[in-house]
């Protein structure tokens, strides 16, 4: 930390292949990140950036090519020699452990930490140690504690504090809002310019390769298809290098409605999160016939709490449900009755049995009614299969076959039978949260056409996503979430990016 | 009335003292075998086990302190084992630990047999009867020092995991796997390491169940004490110097029912005795909700999560 200039270093990949079995995973990938540079690594769900990083952070082991480091070539077998040779990653998934304090994060993660620690001495070079940083978090606070943003600042810290020279960061800005991700960046580009850092930054999104990037390198399907200065190729082109000629279905024209009646009906809703704290408070919502309401906030500040409530998960602990006028509580009767359906984050979760078969978990809002069942009890598992056979078909889910366990399946098409499940019978309201998460773009745009066909067919659609652009695409209205409150809600025509991110960070 | 008062205060002071320290011992062994993110419900065999050894070691050695060591050693080896067969893909903790619960108590029961009659050289108290002159406190202060080693010992736990290396690799390993493997810390040899010394607190609470209180090896020795024990872990929120509180308490409720006989009062004695197990019943319905998790809970529990 002595030296401030000339600390960053580059790092330079040549012919990186990776095979896993029969799969090739990565294919003479070769990319130059240049000392002190912001360097973005595009590229879609499955198109081997999480493997090239990890090849080059030592925890695969590539299996042809090399790594090399400021010009020497430089063998990294395991992330032991990744730290060595001051390469350094965060992951999107914190790696800090909740319960311990920021301090012990930090104390913790150093190779070289004492038997016994020394806390008054340890916490004064600590202290000593923020003050040379461009952010700070408060070090006395159980991790869990901190926001999304403060610990992905404690995560590059800690990248800092370990003296690392090049450090990878997997899609940093997810957790964080507009503003939060433009102030980090912002502090992080300045870093590389200064020369302190070497940045190589896993992302999806083309506003901040452009934003902030100096360079980007862009990989599709295993391969680096392209790449060069930021400035020198357009938006338009990285889009194109990126998804490449896959073919997307055509999207449903919005059939445009005025003043349809009010469907689903969430009158002051209060709910708990699992440590007993309100986690949403007076949720007042109204969704009207033939429209999609869209939730866009930060993940964490209560979403996903309102989605279990509304589909059965969680108590309510105040409030009302109502649908059509009535009083609804999540159960699966009432949900027949009044036709409430739901798409869920993480399928294999929330809305299918992972070692159920594809015919069984399609069948799961059906198995005990005509006609698959008689009497209610017994079931017919041809008429089950015959069913399941029909709807794999029309909604294209790729299964090797109707008794295969729909864990077998890929994540496009786990949602694709589940989607088969709930929307193909007469849909009155629909409740729908991240459905394209970690989804490929054929998938996504085929998901997210049937989301708009639903409403177009007369669906109420509660739409709840932390990608702000797939709200901005489909919702006739928009509320934001934060904190556990709504604190905008607005007709899409009538508001913008930025008042939502506005809304996002708690504003009024 | 204020006599028959204090003399059930007394007696729960020392039933407290005297009953506590197997419950201190196994729920410390056991804190920290949960710390390190695993749960060893085998625990009961453990004590079990131990006492066998440790009162077959003292008679044959005839030193007590050998078979104390002995049933350390004893319980290392089962937490060993525990440790051992849980490193293995698709292995339920809890399931091991039962396994071993039955095996612990079955095999003791069975190299025991020989040992119900003979007599085995017993610890020594510590006597600090000389600090007072009420004779009933007197004898309540004839003090084990096993149960001064795990007052000692729980603070020493309490400290070491805020303040060593050793101590935050444990509570890292415990809350997150992933981050301990991220930086390179063998999970699977953490926990062994911590289920192996957290089988040896527990052999040495067994030692003191039949070398001291009540200072003699049979089958019944332990009725359910080393379950109890792991119950109390959770009670305490995970923190060893709470372990300690928590296991005086447990101590005092069990002496309820002798105390009150002294005294007199032999009516529901039987109810009285089973003090401890409503008192566990009571404390794990008091402290759990539906609504929420548990705080404090190690994030890589198999029970909490």
């Amino acid at each position: 930390m002595s030296e401030e200039g000339g600390r960053a270093i580059g790092v330079e990949t040549i012919g990186m292949t990776k095979i896993f079995g029969s799969l090739v995973a990565l294919e003479d990938v070769s990319i130059r990140v240049r000392p002190g540079t912001l360097h973005a690594l595009l590229g879609e769900n499955g198109a081997g950036k999480s493997t090239l990083v990890k090849c080059m952070m030592g925890f695969y082991q590539p299996t042809r090519g090399q790594m090399s480091i400021e010009g020497h070539e430089v063998a990294i077998r395991n992330p032991r020699d990744a730290s060595e040779a001051r390469l350094g990653m965060v992951y999107q998934h914190f790696t800090l452990v909740p319960s311990l304090t920021a301090a012990e994060n930090l104390i913790v993660s150093r190779p070289d930490c004492p038997e016994i620690i020394d806390w008054k001495r340890e916490i004064a070079a600590l202290d000593a140690f923020m003050a040379t940083m461009p952010f700070r978090v408060r070090l006395d606070t159980p991790v869990s504690n901190l926001s999304a943003g403060e610990k992905q600042k404690l995560e590059i810290l800690k990248q800092l504090y370990l003296d690392r020279r090049f450090v990878v960061l997997d899609e940093p800005t997810s957790v964080l809002t507009p503003d939060e991700a433009d102030e980090m960046l912002g502090l992080l580009k300045g870093m590389t310019t200064r020369g302190e850092l070497t940045i190589l930054m896993i992302t999806h999104k083309f506003r901040e390769v452009t934003a902030y990037a100096d360079e980007v390198s862009i990989l599709r399907r295993g391969r680096c298809v392209g790449g060069g200065l930021v400035g020198e190729i357009g938006t338009q082109e990285m889009a194109r290098l990126m998804i490449g000629d896959a073919e997307i279905r055509e999207r449903a024209a919005r059939v445009e409605r005025t003043a349809t009646p009010v469907v689903l009906d969430l009158a002051a809703l209060h709910a708990s999160d699992d440590d007993g704290l309100p986690a949403i408070t007076s949720i007042d919502l109204k969704v009207h016939e033939g429209e999609i309401v869209g939730i866009a906030g930060v993940s964490g500040n209560g979403q996903s709490e309102l989605v279990e409530v509304l589909s059965g998960q969680r108590d309510l602990d105040d409030g009302r449900i109502l649908v059509h006028g009535h009083g609804f509580e999540p159960v699966r009767d009432q949900m027949a009755r009044l036709k409430v359906f739901s798409l869920q984050e993480e399928p294999l979760r929330n809305s299918a049995v992972p070692r159920m078969t594809v015919a069984e978990n399609i069948a799961l809002r059906t198995f005990d009614e005509a006609p698959i069942a008689s009497l209610g009890w017994w079931l017919k598992p041809g008429t089950m299969k015959a069913r399941a056979r029909d709807l794999i078909a029309r909604y294209r889910v790729k299964t090797p076959s109707t008794d295969t366990p729909i864990e077998n399946l890929s994540g496009g098409n786990v949602q694709r039978a589940v989607l088969a499940r709930e929307l193909s019978g007469d849909v009155d309201v629909l409740i729908v949260a991240n459905p394209c998460f970690g989804l490929d773009f054929a998938s996504v745009a085929e998901i997210r056409t049937q989301i708009l066909e639903q409403r177009n067919r007369g669906a109420a659609v509660l739409l709840v996503s932390e990608d702000l652009d797939e709200i901005l695409e489909l919702s006739d209205r928009v509320a934001v979430m934060s904190g556990g409150r709504i604190t905008l809600d607005a007709p899409i025509g009538a508001t913008d990016r930025s008042a939502i991110g506005h809304a996002m960070a708690g504003g009024h | 009335m204020t006599d028959v008062v204090t003399t059930v205060a007394v007696a729960m002071f020392a039933g407290a003292v005297r009953v506590s320290t197997p419950f201190l011992f196994v729920s410390l062994g056991e804190c920290l075998t949960e710390k390190s993110g695993r749960i060893n419900l085998g625990l009961e065999g453990t004590l079990v086990f131990g006492a066998m050894s440790a009162y077959a070691v003292s008679y044959l050695s005839g030193s007590p302190w050998v078979g104390v060591l002995a049933a350390g050693l004893a319980g290392s080896l089962f937490g060993a084992l525990h440790g051992a067969i849980c490193r293995l893909p698709k292995v339920s903790d809890i399931a091991i630990g039962i396994a071993l619960m039955l095996f612990g108590t079955g095999f003791a029961f069975f190299l025991g047999k020989g040992f119900i009659q003979p007599t085995a050289p017993r610890l020594q108290a510590i006597d600090l009867g000389f600090l007072v002159s009420d004779p009933q406190l007197k004898v309540a202060l004839q003090i084990n020092p096993l149960f001064f080693i795990g007052l000692i010992l729980a603070v020493v736990l309490w400290w070491g995991f805020a303040n060593t290396r050793i101590g935050l690799v444990v509570r890292m390993t415990g809350d997150s796997a992933a981050t301990a493997r991220a930086m390179g810390v063998s999970v699977d040899g953490v926990r062994f390491w911590a289920t192996t010394v957290g089988g040896f607190l527990a052999g040495v609470g067994g030692a003191f169940l039949s070398l001291f209180y009540p200072g003699s090896w049979n089958e019944g020795l332990s009725s359910g004490q080393g379950l109890m024990a792991v119950a109390l872990v959770i009670f305490s929120r995970w923190n060893p110097l709470a372990c300690v509180a928590a296991a005086l308490l447990f101590g005092a409720a069990g002496a309820l029912g002798p105390a009150l006989q002294s005294v007199g009062i032999s009516q529901g004695y039987h109810f009285f005795n089973a003090a401890p197990h409503i008192l566990t019943l009571a404390i794990m319905i008091a402290t759990s909700s539906s609504k929420r998790s548990l705080k404090g809970a190690p994030g890589e529990l198999s029970i909490t999560k």
